[in-house]
């Protein structure tokens, strides 16, 4: 009862919400880009928020299934597909013995997640499957998904018979996340410890011009192309904790964003953090997207998050009613 | 005793679900001390909503699970977050610090494996066997882990030792690698890219995921470094 990679992706990875609880000895939590599509992909098959998924850039791996199972993709649109069938995101699709899973043009978005019904069954390294690049632990051999990977999953149930009732590859329920991403609008930012060392202009430079995320970014930074700015005076700093979503400064001017895959720790000026709300557009932002920034105060930033995550686990108990209606049927 | 009134200390947000309780600005073992007393402390106090608390050499982080914050403690309307870290500094009481123990990592300092040494000896103007003697004359304590898994910041390095990073990073520095920047001094516990000068290798694995506890030191030990021969280095040396 398994998943096999018939072909790699550029950088495919198992993760779930995060390795938590072991920062002070130097492990980063890893974890999705976009935990909100996580979530999401999650909610739908009937999984908790917290259960590993399938994390995918473009161009992704191919993936054969051999057993029945009840998938969700959410987050970016990679054109999935199983045998020419068009697999949609943000609903919960049908997997027969046999299908092969494959992404073939990059829509939108830059990271994709696949959820499973009852999740992988991989051993958690530390409680948590998410997969550190920096450790090579967790996951899947603590790596990207290779060629002739072969995954378990834990579902054992066979919906052969399901299967053979529904006309569609797809269930007939569909979430709408359009309001989620605030797509076309600046990230909202806080601003950082160091913020006021930076030169009035530097100030008015990030709030006022565009930044392009670099193609170096990866997991761990997105790297900013733009206006170099400058602080007023030379910063030394003694280093001290950094989080996801904190901006910083860089000696040559130039701005690393820090995403899932931060290291615990950093001695660069902090001059802004990402708000927790707006990480899921960003990180579904790719390589070469243009970014504004605005400033905002925690209260912004505190009831941004509370409301997405509100509307999000009310969502979950309505993936959770259709599911359950549909699997009655078929005494599931 | 409140907090404040012991240990003077200032508040600042790490963004929206972070923030560091900051408790000094230099590296020095006094203000070490108040971070592991209330690093230890608020160990004690973890509840579910603190996802991490990250010492490091003057100040305390905390990161929380800022939506699990906010539907356990309701009553914190303002600022969840700053609510309940004054909350959780406000119950500080002084207690025993747990010391971290002395552990002895042999190095070996031969220059196949210093890569940096040579260059520094010349820079500094003195001989190698005397920045060797200079760096095994301290017992050094460990103020943070942090960077990659295992990473030991230690400090401080007599002064003559002192050395700026490297002006270009290495690409690939070896596990287990002995470094100098400024005046810190630190292991690499993974071969990673680097910028520190390189000055000895450990055999000892600093990190080995399949261990129970996979980082063999923790902030507040103390670290004495013991020099090996080259081919003890090798014997002892079971890296794959």
């Amino acid at each position: 009862m398994s998943i096999e990679i018939l072909k790699a992706g550029i950088a495919d990875s198992i993760q779930d919400t995060g390795r938590y609880g072991y920062q002070f000895q130097g492990i980063n939590p890893a974890g999705v880009m976009d935990p909100l599509a996580a979530m999401v992909a999650n909610f739908l098959v009937g999984n908790p928020a917290g259960e590993a998924v399938i994390e995918f850039h473009f161009p992704a791996a191919v993936l054969q299934f051999d057993k029945t199972m009840i998938g969700a993709l959410s987050g970016a649109d990679f054109s999935a597909s199983i045998h020419g069938i068009d697999i949609p995101l943000n609903t919960p699709f049908l997997i027969t013995k046999g299908d092969i899973l494959q992404f073939t043009h990059l829509q939108n978005g830059a990271c994709c997640y696949l959820a499973l019904r009852g999740g992988l069954a991989i051993e958690p390294w530390l409680n948590s499957k998410s997969t550190n690049a920096a450790a090579a632990m967790g996951g899947w051999c603590g790596r990207f998904l290779k060629k002739g990977d072969v995954l378990p999953v834990q579902d054992t149930t066979d919906y052969a018979e399901a299967i053979s009732h529904s006309k569609e590859k797809t269930l007939p329920w569909k979430l709408y996340l359009k309001d989620f991403y605030r797509t076309n609008q600046p990230v909202r930012l806080l601003s950082g410890h160091e913020w006021e060392l930076l030169t009035e202009e530097s100030k008015l430079k990030l709030l006022k011009s565009a930044f392009t995320i670099s193609a170096q970014s990866n997991r761990m930074a997105y790297r900013l192309q733009g206006g170099r700015l400058q602080t007023i005076n030379p910063v030394s700093m003694l280093s001290s904790a950094v989080t996801k979503g904190t901006l910083q400064l860089l000696p040559n001017g130039q701005l690393a964003l820090l995403m899932a895959e931060h290291q615990t720790t950093g001695g660069y000026p902090r001059i802004a953090h990402v708000i927790s709300a707006d990480v899921p557009v960003l990180a579904q932002s790719g390589p070469l997207s243009s970014i504004h920034f605005t400033l905002v105060s925690q209260q912004t930033a505190t009831q941004a998050f509370k409301k997405q995550q509100d509307a999000l686990y009310s969502m979950q108990k309505g993936c959770d009613l259709q599911l359950n209606r549909w699997l009655i049927n078929f005494s599931l | 005793m409140k907090l404040s009134n012991q240990f003077p200390y200032s508040l600042y947000q790490l963004g929206d679900h972070a923030v560091t309780i900051e408790l000094g600005f230099t590296m020095d073992e006094t203000t070490h001390e108040k971070v592991m007393q209330v690093f230890q402390y608020l160990q004690l106090q973890k509840t579910p909503e603190i996802r991490d608390i990250i010492p490091a050499y003057a100040s305390v982080s905390i990161v929380f699970d800022l939506y699990k914050l906010m539907l356990d403690y309701p009553e914190l309307t303002e600022n969840p977050m700053m609510e309940r870290v004054n909350d959780l500094l406000a119950g500080f009481v002084p207690s025993d610090l747990v010391r971290g123990t002395l552990k002895r990592i042999p190095v070996c300092y031969d220059l196949s494996l210093a890569l940096d040494m040579e260059a520094m000896a010349s820079q500094k103007k003195m001989f190698i066997s005397d920045l060797v003697e200079l760096h095994l004359s301290v017992i050094y304590k460990v103020y943070m882990i942090g960077f990659i898994p295992g990473f030991a910041y230690m400090g401080k390095v007599p002064d003559l030792l002192v050395t700026p990073r490297k002006a270009e990073p290495r690409r690939r520095v070896e596990a287990g690698s002995i470094g100098i920047a400024g005046a810190q001094t630190g292991i690499y516990p993974l071969a990673c890219p680097g910028g520190w000068n390189i000055i000895g290798r450990t055999p000892l694995q600093m990190f080995d995921a399949n261990r129970q506890k996979p980082v063999l030191l923790e902030p507040g030990d103390r670290v004495q470094f013991e020099p090996v021969s080259l081919k003890d280095f090798n014997l002892l040396n079971h890296r794959i």
